[in-house]
């Protein structure tokens, strides 16, 4: 085996034993809170594939998050901790609704076409602030990003409150996008929608950016190691910027996606619907690599409805699940967590290989 | 807009209760920016303080209403005994809970510490990581000690007392200024001396600076970085304690979910426009707690309160910048002497 392949294999090996560790402190938990623990941890594995419809709602759920982890790869790819998928993916989905709203006179394809480049064009303006904050003023990223994700907050509170509230409606809610922007659904009975397949290319497309590309390789190497890459001649300026500026396009593709694919108004005022920071969860998973995005954001789909289900079924309140995320994300990002083992396995390979070499001898 | 929403404005804004409500709202954020001072101050960016702050808040609720009714015990309020004993029990609850939500928020510190020193876990990771666990978990516990998953309402919970300052009280206008605020709201004022003495002048605060500003140059005099880690994160939990418990058992009497509501961001951006000086701190956070008091107003004034409630964030964007233009600057001017 070679370092690379140990690298990996122990990189899988760690997340699986994080989810383990985290879902069992969960059951324990449960098994003391619960009055009929075992149906209720049975109801939270099965239960999400019981029903049709429910199988829908985890593919409904992962298709935002994809966009957003995909968006934290991009930037944690090189070391750039900006944490602007959510705002940028609220105010996308905001200024989306709103250019609906107002240009309901326009046809179906290019009105779509045409809101998903406001989403697009939002959301990397949205990046634009923290990152050039980062590069001209080397201010914080993850201090700024924050800021400017409770700022957006209050702009999209501030559109939606003044600028496109339907006062029929009765709740702070938008006027209805027009039925003729909206993705059509795909799967009868369930409210699955074309984006996925949008979420699934952008993931796709941005793993051979990635992986295959010389500015992918850039990206890598600055995130490996930034003054390695600033000596062979990589504008490390030039990276930080293009990678942050990218999530913040993915991101507000993503909001624009969800919008035109899941709801009929904007509705969210005053909270932010949390996808950024499911983002961060799938991206940390995924280990930054864009092609693992779908099948973590399906995890964490899973995950959800499935404590939806047990909430509604038994008596565990469906909030454990932050809980879990949060211990998975601790113990997926604590490098040494593990290390001994990591360390065993690194020896024993090295003996292997001695032991062969003096055989072949 | 006309002259009549002005002075509307200005008929609400001086008034002494407004002048009182900037001290109320201030308090949790100060406390919280004092907590992250002191981490950052060891070279460690502490996202968690909203988690922090929001689970000692629900710890102290749930402790105290628990010590409250051991002492109590079978009494009714018909008893005769009911009133002399309800005074000591609401005494031993608070203190209870007071206690306890601090040690609570001084273990998630140290936590932090051990997964971000020890394991090496990514530091901007795992103190979001507690926030998710704090918003889910207060939940959860929430949902077992009273059975409902909104507020603590059902729990008798204690308050801290409130405090009358004697001569200041008599005098109008300072007086309702002032005086007669709960108690932590004057020991948020005491901490920032408190904290100045500490980060500034005891040899703790010396290495926990030293550690922050370089930690191998720290380590190669003989500091144990990781000690010195530990026991900032200890501290920076023990502020955000304060301020946990200010919430839910000062002006209020109960724990509802999200009720830190950005209070630690808020206390972390001022801790950055003070740029993590005891004095600029605090002033940054009256200034922010002026600002959410006045988008509290303003929001019965149908002016719109996004605006206000912006300012904290964009004041501290323009404040990061004035930081590292000057840094920038200075490192600079260093350069140049020393290449002469």
């Amino acid at each position: 085996m070679t370092s690379k392949q140990i690298e990996r294999r122990f990189d899988a090996f760690k997340t699986f034993m994080a989810i383990a560790i985290a879902l069992g402190i969960a059951f324990i938990v449960i098994s003391f809170v619960s009055e009929s623990p075992v149906e209720a941890i049975a109801t939270f594995i099965t239960g999400p594939l019981q029903r049709k419809s429910r199988i829908g709602n985890i593919l409904e759920m992962m298709t935002p998050i994809m966009f957003t982890g995909t968006a934290i790869c991009i930037m944690y790819q090189a070391n750039q901790f900006n944490m602007i998928g959510e705002g940028a993916f609220l105010i996308a989905a905001n200024l989306t609704t709103w250019f609906a709203v107002t240009h309901e006179t326009w046809s179906g394809l290019p009105l779509q076409i045409a809101c998903l480049r406001v989403g697009i064009v939002t959301g990397v303006v949205a990046a634009f602030i923290p990152a050039i904050l980062k590069v001209k003023f080397k201010a914080n990223e993850v201090v700024s990003s924050i800021m400017m994700n409770y700022i957006l907050l209050n702009v999209s509170n501030y559109i939606l409150y003044y600028k496109m509230r339907d006062t029929v409606s009765g709740q702070q809610a938008s006027y209805k996008i027009p039925e003729r922007a909206k993705f059509a659904k795909i799967w009868t009975g369930t409210r699955v929608h074309t984006g996925i397949f949008i979420a699934l290319a952008v993931a796709v497309l941005m793993y051979f950016f990635i992986y295959r590309t010389k500015w992918g390789y850039a990206i890598r190497m600055v995130g490996a190691n930034a003054n390695f890459a600033k000596y062979s001649g990589i504008s490390i300026v030039s990276v930080a910027m293009a990678t942050q500026l990218i999530g913040g396009a993915i991101a507000g593709l993503g909001g624009s996606v969800e919008m035109l694919g899941m709801y009929d108004r904007f509705i969210w005022y005053g909270t932010q619907p949390g996808y950024g920071f499911d983002g961060i969860m799938v991206g940390v998973l995924a280990k930054n690599n864009p092609i693992l995005v779908p099948l973590a954001a399906f995890f964490l789909a899973y995950m959800r409805i499935g404590a939806d289900v047990m909430n509604r079924m038994s008596d565990v309140p469906i909030e454990f699940v932050d809980v879990v995320q949060g211990l998975i994300i601790m113990f997926v990002a604590a490098e040494m967590f593990l290390s001994k083992y990591k360390h065993k396995l690194i020896v024993n390979n090295a003996k292997k290989q001695l032991e062969a070499k003096e055989a072949a001898e | 807009m006309g002259e009549g929403l002005f002075s509307q404005i200005f008929d609400l804004l001086f008034t002494t209760s407004f002048a009182a409500s900037i001290l109320r709202v201030t308090t949790p954020i100060l406390f919280a920016a004092l907590g992250g001072l002191i981490a950052r101050r060891c070279g460690i960016m502490n996202l968690a303080l909203e988690g922090m702050m929001l689970t000692s808040a629900l710890t102290g609720v749930v402790v105290s209403a628990f010590v409250r009714k051991a002492v109590l015990g079978d009494l009714m309020p018909a008893d005769a005994a009911y009133e002399a004993v309800s005074g000591r029990a609401v005494a031993a609850g608070a203190a209870a809970g007071f206690l306890a939500g601090v040690l609570c928020s001084v273990l998630m510190g140290l936590f932090l510490a051990y997964m971000a020193v020890q394991l090496k876990a990514n530091i901007y990771l795992s103190g979001l990581a507690i926030n998710t666990i704090s918003t889910g978990g207060t939940v959860f516990a929430l949902y077992l000690a009273a059975g409902e998953k909104g507020m603590s309402s059902s729990l008798n919970s204690c308050t801290m007392p409130v405090i009358d300052i004697p001569i200041i009280k008599d005098i109008p206008i300072i007086g309702e200024v002032i005086s007669g605020h709960n108690i932590m709201v004057y020991f948020a004022l005491l901490c920032v001396p408190l904290v100045y003495y500490i980060v500034m002048r005891t040899s703790t605060g010396l290495r926990i600076r030293a550690v922050g500003e370089n930690p191998n140059a720290a380590e190669s005099v003989g500091v144990n970085v990781k000690k010195v880690q530990f026991q900032a994160m200890a501290l920076s939990g023990l502020f955000c304690g304060f301020g946990g418990v200010s919430l839910s058992m000062g002006y209020v009497s109960f724990f509802s979910r999200g009720m830190t509501a950005g209070k630690g961001f808020i206390g972390m951006s001022a801790m950055n426009l003070g740029n993590a000086t005891p004095i600029g701190t605090t002033i940054a956070a009256f200034l922010f707690g002026m600002f959410d008091a006045m988008a509290n107003i303003l929001q019965s004034l149908s002016v719109p309160s996004q605006f206000i409630a912006s300012i904290p964030y964009v004041a501290t964007l323009i404040g990061l910048i004035v930081f590292a233009i000057q840094t920038d600057r200075k490192t600079k001017r260093l350069k140049e002497k020393h290449s002469k």
